[in-house]
């Protein structure tokens, strides 16, 4: 499976650009000097210790946060204050998030094809049968007229990454997928994104999965004190970590 | 089979004992009176204390009610009818009726027409109640105000159709621009609507009123319950937008709209409704131009409005506080905008939540109306505390009047109740 993901397509074609990007809660520096660029194909781990800035870095991206300084283009887009130009990234970005936040009032179908409906102006029978498709990628098709609550935690996580397929997105962000799962479900929420990743999405995950990390990952970046502190190849970033405070981190969640 | 059994085993029962019936005292009223009243000697003597409570209400109570003379032409004719008995004067409300209902001015040949808008109102509400039926009927739930302002005013058909046009053509501006910018469609499809109102009011003929199909009756010559239920219902149904857009604004980043939003919010609740109706009646017309008139039932209608969109803007507030900032993050992670996030995700759930709270108000609201008996409006108790009883014939039956009053007003404000636990039961999808 590793070696499956290393022959991953990853084009020149470049999807993400950040340049010199600060943000400040406040008075506190959260984001210092991020510098990134994503390639289209790219999976990216964003790991590193609580607070040190990887949520905020992928919420800057789909403009969730505001960044004061610097810049980030997203596939030829440049984010700026532009309300035009965040809808239009957005709804090339599609987000998961820790705590799935799917629409609670509505059915999984149409948790599915409110977007596709509203921002794309898709025919309401078109987007049924791409969110029943995507569903069915995620193997929940059968839950389709039930309502969130209704859903395990993994299978509400594989709902919200279905309803952002629905608006084909050419991005995913993930922030912690996994983390408010139990250990059971981890696994179904992981394999539908290793699924993702073998077709070719470009993907940036914030996630404590390590495995995850070695088996689909093409670079894993290291943040700290709002910093990339080191990025890697995944081989060379477990194996043979740089920076003092990535080997204590790294044996810190590995040792256990 | 159990042959065979029989020789190994000591004993087995090869007949089945028959169903006994169980003893009496474990089932029936019996049961229920010993688990429910005299569980514990405590509890057995609070109910003989409650039973006494109540047999010392329904003693006195249940033969004035039941006793009651329900055809007379004045409290005299009562007694003597009654001879010294015990017995309430419901024949006020049967003799008194259509003014309880009209008031006393309104003309009674033309009684046929509030009465048939009321009956229309319910057929007008109910595809917005109840949202299992036809979408279609909200068609004529949108036209139902200007027929019920034709039914209960008269008068020339122009104006209604008049308000009518102004309204379409407003909301073929707003439709028109607001793809641009919300704000351009918003105002202009106000400015479009009192453009038409404007012209289209010096189009229509003097005097074309006297000559009217339905003849007009005057705002003045309103009253009784009638008044109650149209100031409760235009009320309601204009405050929950009103503070819908209040509580949204509230919330909003464009400072401008914030602080107007929340300095309305926090005067108009910080002053007692009696005075907004003082204000309606008499200071109101300081501010309008001399010559104009605009109606008192009009601004009766505003200053309620505000008053009731303060209360439930603040209600639907909490709602909106009471969400999951995630909600918000994932609509716009979908690329939804500002208004369809609000109106497709954010508001559903608010407004869910806030239920009980708007029903509160609403409730609340419709028996404030009765406040406007204070401003010489003749409503329900209005036409109680005024022209009955100051009549003759009547004064003096406080008991059977304010006991009806207060059996109207409870009636409706139960049906709302229990509405909107049904309301609640039925949007209950978050299975927690």
């Amino acid at each position: 499976m590793a070696e499956h993901a290393t022959q991953m397509q990853i084009s020149d074609e470049i999807a993400i650009t950040i340049s010199k990007m600060n943000k400040w809660y406040g008075t506190f520096h959260v984001l210092r000097d991020i510098d990134l660029t994503v390639n289209r194909g790219e999976r990216i781990v964003i790991c590193g210790p609580s607070g040190s800035g990887k949520s905020t870095l992928i919420r800057c991206i789909n403009a969730l946060e505001e960044h004061q300084q610097g810049s980030i283009e997203v596939d030829g887009t440049l984010l700026s204050s532009d309300l035009k130009n965040i809808d239009k990234i957005r709804s090339e970005v599609g987000m998961c998030f820790q705590h799935f936040n799917l629409f609670p009032h509505l059915t999984i179908l149409e948790n599915c094809t409110l977007a596709p409906i509203w921002v794309r102006k898709t025919p309401k029978k078109e987007a049924e049968e791409t969110a029943m498709h995507f569903l069915e990628k995620v193997k929940i098709p059968d839950q389709a007229l039930k309502y969130p609550g209704q859903l395990s935690g993994g299978q509400q996580q594989r709902v919200a990454i279905a309803r952002s397929l629905c608006m084909r997105p050419r991005i995913m962000l993930f922030d912690e997928p996994t983390s408010a799962l139990d250990p059971e479900m981890i696994k179904e929420v992981l394999d539908t994104m290793i699924e993702l990743a073998e077709e070719g999405m470009t993907m940036l995950c914030v996630t404590h999965e390590m495995g995850f990390a070695r088996q689909v990952a093409n670079r894993v970046i290291f943040m700290d004190a709002g910093q990339i502190v080191e990025q890697n190849e995944p081989e060379a970033f477990f194996n043979n970590p740089q920076s003092p405070r990535t080997q204590l981190f790294l044996s810190q969640i590995l040792g256990h | 089979m159990s042959d065979t059994h029989a020789q190994t085993v000591a004993f087995v029962r090869e007949t089945e004992i028959p169903e006994a019936a169980p003893p009496y005292a474990a089932t029936g009223p019996v049961k229920w009176m010993r688990e429910n009243l005299f569980a514990t000697p405590a509890n057995a003597l609070l109910t003989v204390v409650a039973a006494y409570a109540i047999y010392l209400i329904l003693a006195p109570t249940l033969p004035w009610i039941l006793n009651g003379v329900w055809t007379a032409n004045s409290l005299a004719e009562c007694r003597e009818i009654l001879q010294g008995a015990t017995g309430a004067c419901f024949a006020v409300l049967t003799e008194r009726w259509p003014q309880l209902l009209f008031g006393f001015k309104y003309p009674s040949e033309l009684y046929w027409r509030p009465s048939l808008a009321f009956v229309l109102l319910f057929v007008a509400v109910a595809p917005v109640l109840f949202f299992d039926l036809p979408r279609k009927l909200l068609i004529f739930t949108g036209l139902f105000p200007f027929i019920a302002y034709y039914l209960i005013w008269g008068g020339t058909i122009f104006v209604p159709i008049l308000a009518l046009v102004g309204c379409l053509g407003g909301y073929a501006v707003y439709q028109r621009f607001v793809t641009g910018s919300f704000a351009a469609g918003f105002f202009g499809g106000i400015a479009a609507a009192l453009l038409i109102w404007y012209i289209g009011g010096l189009l229509i003929p003097d005097g074309a009123s006297e000559n009217a199909m339905l003849t007009p009756v005057p705002s003045r010559d309103l009253g009784g319950f009638m008044l109650n239920m149209m100031l409760g219902v235009t009320c309601v149904s204009l405050s929950i937008p009103i503070g819908i857009a209040l509580a949204l604004g509230r919330q909003s980043s464009m400072p401008l709209i914030k602080v107007v939003c929340v300095v309305f919010i926090e005067f108009i609740r910080g002053v007692p409704l009696i005075t907004l109706l003082f204000v309606a009646s008499v200071m109101l017309s300081y501010f309008f131009p001399p010559e104009s008139t605009v109606d008192l039932f009009l601004r009766v209608v505003i200053m309620i409005t505000m008053f009731s969109a303060a209360y439930i803007a603040e209600v639907i507030r909490g709602g909106l506080a009471a969400l999951p900032k995630g909600q918000y993050e994932a609509a716009d992670s979908l690329g939804l905008d500002y208004p369809q996030a609000m109106r497709l995700i954010i508001l559903p759930q608010a407004l869910k939540i806030s239920i009980p709270g708007i029903v509160n108000v609403a409730v609340g609201l419709f028996k404030d109306t009765v406040l406007v008996s204070v401003i010489s409006m003749f409503d329900l108790l209005g036409m109680i505390r005024g022209p009955i009883l100051a009549s003759t014939e009547w004064n003096g039956v406080y008991w059977e009047l304010l006991g009806f009053a207060s059996l109207l007003f409870f009636v409706v404000c139960y049906g709302i109740s229990q509405y909107s636990q049904w309301l609640e039961r039925r949007l209950a999808t978050d299975h927690r």
